[in-house]
């Protein structure tokens, strides 16, 4: 079923998580990650599929009292990102992210890409310039903004900022992006151009990405897992998920007979 | 057979049934509401054309006396003496030169304020600090213009030997101090209704907290932070007590803080507590310098209002 010859980029052992209000988010979540491949997080509303995807980055230290238990361990390092000693400003230069809402920047199209660059540091024009272009053509983005890229992000359409998002994850060179429900605020024929982008950007990076929409699980995931109340349920890749569950919950949630 | 039928459904049709009958007595409460509320508005609107009607009419008989020309450029403000100059630079270079010292003070401690209340300080420290923040707002301006002359000044003058007892820094480094909470809680609310998954996509792009607070949140809130500004700045231009006390009562053209000079509330204080005989020059003399003052504030709140409008919240 899982080929060999793919390697382990991420996984989870054994991941609880704990919100502020003491609710436990995740249930001993033990999960792979597959180096260029898209996996795809399914499950109702309040599974903890997003609070799961947001523990690869550690967005939830952003509030305090959140707390994990368990490990997310990356490879090839071999290191547990939510160990105590690990920065997670450095977790979030390997690891980019791509939110359910475009969160353009108050900036120009040229200095949204540029952001990650210049947090990092980078001051080089020259640098910055090649590294912008790449990452807009990287999003699909390139030839409609090319000539505007001073212009403000907020005068662009709603695909297009959900596009100049994922230019900006790209533009540091991430192993893994996440995305949040990357689709859930655009417009179909947008939703088309971003599953189109995911599956080109399997070649350079690792997916994780939450849906709510079960074909578009089916269309770009290589792997899928489905969530219910803090726990994997099943876990496997798409096809196999898609036709022939192991667990009836898994197949009445899919069948849309619950959720 | 048919139209008798259709005749008698029409009637049935425009008779309105009595409880869909309109409401005489409730349509008339309405409407008296609807007034009440409207006068409530239009008070403030009234007031504001009653005080620029009487500013004009007695400046007019201000400039029947004094030509504008002399008005903008002589150096010397006397209306009072007998060797009468009617120049008012000198007021207008104080009150500016009071204002930029309070500015200097309460634009960068204020912003820098709002930033640490909005982006680092935990839920508990900004509990306790804004309101005493904001407690500060209460004290009354007569305290702080003492607290300048008294306390400030001497202790300038440590520093600054040469310092005259009253002068324009240590007034508008109170006045300063005094607009800080203006300026930190105006911007800290515009700072705090920038959306959550802003700064999230800053953070996630492994930018640190000041680097977030920085270059995303303070652009995102920017009009917000301006209108504090513009809100700090009619402040200080229309502070009295403060420059009264502490900058003195002499109209000197100057924009050196380290001197003494009256601002145009200074003399506006100072003639209305002599008794001057109604229609004199001396008095139409303090409607021109109210008149200058409140240009002088339109013309900053209308350039804030199109600062505001160039980088409104676009989320």
């Amino acid at each position: 079923m899982i080929n060999a010859t793919t390697a382990l980029k991420a996984e989870s052992r054994e991941l609880n998580f704990f919100y502020s209000n003491g609710n436990q988010a995740l249930k001993s979540v033990s999960m792979p990650l597959y180096e260029n491949k898209i996996t795809a997080l399914i499950g109702p509303s309040g599974c903890g599929k997003s609070t799961f995807l947001r523990c690869f980055n550690r967005m939830h230290d952003l509030y305090p009292g959140n707390k994990y238990e368990g490990q997310i361990v990356m490879h090839p390092d071999n290191t547990n990102i939510l160990e105590a000693g690990v920065d997670p400003i450095e977790v979030r230069m390997r690891i980019s992210m791509v939110f359910q809402k475009p969160n353009p920047f108050p900036k120009s199209i040229f200095e949204n890409v540029a952001y990650g660059l210049r947090v990092r540091g980078e001051k080089n024009q020259r640098t910055l310039a090649d590294k912008v272009e790449e990452a807009l053509k990287g999003a699909a983005l390139w030839n409609e903004v090319k000539d505007r890229q001073q212009d403000l992000a907020f005068n662009l359409s709603g695909g297009q900022q959900q596009r100049l998002c994922i230019a900006r994850a790209l533009a540091t060179d991430p192993e893994i992006m996440l995305f949040d429900e990357p689709t859930s605020a655009l417009d179909p024929i947008a939703t088309a151009n971003i599953e189109e982008l995911m599956s080109e950007l399997k070649n350079k990076l690792t997916i994780l990405v939450v849906t709510h929409n079960m074909q578009q699980a089916a269309r770009v995931s290589d792997y899928t897992a489905y969530m219910y109340l803090g726990e994997l349920m099943e876990y496997g890749d798409t096809d196999t998920i898609f036709t022939r569950p192991t667990r009836k919950e898994t197949e009445d949630y899919i069948t849309g007979k619950f959720g | 057979m048919n139209t008798a039928i259709n005749m008698q459904n029409q009637s049935i049709a425009l008779s309105i049934s009595p409880s869909l009958a309109k409401n005489v007595r409730r349509n008339i409460k309405e409407r008296l509401i609807e007034f009440i509320l409207m006068l409530a508005a239009l008070s403030a609107v009234f007031t504001t054309f009653a005080i620029v009607a009487i500013l004009l009419y007695e400046s007019l008989g201000f400039f029947k006396v004094v030509s504008l020309v002399e008005f903008f450029t002589a150096t010397e403000w006397t209306p009072l003496f007998e060797d009468a100059h009617y120049g008012i630079m000198p007021l207008v270079s104080g009150t500016l030169t009071t204002s930029a010292v309070a500015l200097a003070v309460a634009v960068p401690v204020g912003t820098i304020g709002a930033i640490y209340l909005s982006e680092f300080a935990s839920h508990k420290v900004r509990e306790i600090v804004k309101p005493m923040l904001e407690l500060l707002v209460g004290v009354p301006t007569i305290a702080f213009g003492y607290f300048a002359l008294l306390f400030v000044t001497p202790l300038l003058q440590k520093i600054f030997p040469e310092l005259p007892g009253f002068n324009m820094l240590g007034a508008g480094i109170v006045m300063g101090v005094m607009i800080v909470p203006y300026i930190a809680s105006v911007a800290e609310d515009a700072m705090r209704a920038v959306p959550m998954s802003m700064r999230e996509g800053s953070y996630a792009m492994g930018a640190t907290r000041f680097q977030t607070a920085l270059r995303v949140v303070t652009p995102a809130a920017v009009s917000g932070i301006v209108a504090a500004y513009i809100l700090a700045i009619s402040r200080a231009v229309g502070e009295t007590m403060v420059v009264a006390v502490a900058a003195g009562q002499q109209p000197t053209l100057t924009f050196n803080p380290m001197e003494g000079a009256a601002t145009i509330t200074a003399y506006i204080v100072q003639v209305a507590m002599g008794d001057l005989p109604h229609g004199s020059i001396g008095y139409q003399s303090i409607f021109a310098a109210g008149l200058v003052l409140f240009v002088l504030t339109l013309v900053f709140n209308i350039i804030g209002h199109v600062v505001r409008k160039k980088y409104r919240e676009q989320y």
